[in-house]
């Protein structure tokens, strides 16, 4: 993937089209527990980007087949709201959800404890309410403030944060333009405490120089959003203030 | 509190947070050890006693041990078993031997219909969360009045109270009577308008537990039902 060399996406000024700079995130905000019928919730809004987590179970796993006797399954449903973008996304599964929930599941198989709960599943829901680039990772972190609120053990909390490369530049946090007309996509999901990579993809070329540059963008990008997470679970349970 | 916590030593830890070195302690519940440090494996307050560091998590599943008392409803009856929505991640199983009645092998539908609460008792439980309960017990009964509100199971401790103070002061105060089972739920049965407000008081613990306001509203209640 080249890019699309006759789009401009950054400024003279050295800035993006949208005024940051290029290790700048766009606003993110996180409040836990937004859904009464669900054991954990999340809503996380990332620039234009809205999604919500729900966390049902640990729960009997069905059909039977899906059952590990040794632990428990992570059944994660990716999709995105019909009205979510300017053109209509015709409902239900297709390959690109599915391949999301794939991946997001693996991600979370390996920060919750999953050996606790044998036989048992655990389903996670996460729905796009607004799509504008990025829609994996904050569904990642959507789904991991909830697991954490449904009261799920799990080692650590996983951020979902993505770096990539416009014009020759590597930038933190591609918006849609950034996305659509940009060269690279690397989106990550990240455990904070150990710095442990938990799910990564790459769309496009970096080199080594440019991957460890965008790398240290997700980093410093997981910590902040990392803090939010853990703020607004404590928002939620801190006595006096609910 | 019963759990003889204060307010000011109240510690909220999230998931992956390091609460401390792991030297000369253990890992309770809640909590794991890597790399000398001691992480938060849940959502929760923490707790640190005889050099065990665990937290006590604000939200989770009723996990069944052998000998809980358990408020179950028939979810599925064969001929010869009930299986029992318990509140947990799997059904448990009643097998017609252990119930408290002669059961032939075809009429366990006139014992126990589906949706009907009994009080139980679980025999068994094994790795892969098999479940077997008994009704072969002093108490153990079908629920056949009354009414069952469920209560978040990290919040039976709160509910009961120091070797069920909280829970005696409760059915003195409503001139009910209540049950609180292992796995999150209350029975309680009373006439219609102290059945109301012992429901609705353990409703306020259920929606407000994680605040430690529950005896500032029982006391509040005797307050007021002392001056009536």
């Amino acid at each position: 993937m080249g890019g699309y060399g006759d789009v401009k996406l950054l400024r003279d000024d050295g800035k993006r089209l949208d005024g940051r700079t290029v290790d700048e995130m766009r606003p993110v905000s996180i409040e836990a527990g937004v859904l009464p019928a669900a054991d954990g919730s999340a809503m996380v809004t990332h620039g234009l980007n809205v999604a919500v987590a729900a966390v049902y179970g640990p729960m009997e796993a069905h059909p039977r087949k899906i059952q590990r006797q040794d632990r428990a399954v992570i059944d994660v449903r990716y999709n995105m709201a019909p009205f979510s973008t300017g053109d209509r996304i015709r409902p239900g599964f297709n390959r690109r959800s599915r391949e999301i929930s794939k991946v997001t599941a693996e991600a979370l198989e390996s920060v919750v404890l999953v050996e606790r709960y044998p036989r048992s599943k655990i389903r996670v829901e996460i729905e796009i309410l607004a799509a504008e680039a990025g829609t994996r990772c904050v569904g990642i972190t959507a789904a991991a403030v909830a697991l954490a609120d449904a009261g799920i053990p799990m080692r650590d909390m996983i951020v979902g944060v993505a770096s990539g490369k416009i014009e020759d530049t590597v930038v933190l946090d591609l918006d849609k333009a950034e996305d659509n007309y940009g060269q690279a996509d690397l989106p990550v999901g990240i455990l904070p405490n150990t710095g442990e990579i938990a799910f990564l993809q790459m769309d496009g070329d970096l080199s080594i120089e440019e991957f460890n540059l965008a790398m240290e963008y997700n980093f410093k990008a997981a910590s902040e959003i990392h803090e939010l997470m853990v703020d607004a679970l404590k928002r939620r349970y801190e006595r006096g203030d609910n | 509190m019963s759990e003889g916590r204060s307010g000011a030593e109240q510690r909220l830890v999230t998931p992956g947070m390091v609460i401390g070195p792991s030297t000369g302690k253990h890992a309770g519940s809640g909590a794991i050890a890597q790399n000398e440090e001691f992480i938060a494996t849940r959502l929760g307050w923490l707790n640190e006693q005889n050099d065990v560091v665990s937290v006590r998590p604000i939200n989770s599943a009723y996990m069944p041990r052998s000998g809980d008392l358990i408020v179950g409803v028939v979810a599925e009856v064969r001929n010869n078993l009930w299986f029992f929505d318990v509140n947990g991640p799997f059904q448990a199983l009643l097998p017609m031997s252990l119930a408290p009645w002669k059961v032939e092998f075809g009429s366990t539908r006139q014992h126990l219909g589906i949706g009907d609460a009994a009080l139980a008792r679980v025999q068994e439980v094994d790795e892969a969360h098999n479940m077997v309960l008994t009704m072969k017990g002093i108490g153990l009964r079908r629920l056949n009045e009354g009414c069952v509100v469920s209560i978040p199971v990290n919040l039976i401790d709160t509910l009961r109270g120091d070797n069920n103070s909280m829970v005696s002061r409760i059915r003195d105060l409503t001139d009910c009577r209540i049950i609180v089972a292992d796995n999150g739920r209350v029975w309680i049965h009373g006439d219609a308008d102290n059945m109301f407000t012992a429901r609705e008081l353990i409703q306020k613990l259920a929606d407000e537990g994680h605040m430690n306001n529950f005896e500032d509203a029982v006391h509040a209640l005797e307050q007021q039902r002392g001056e009536n």
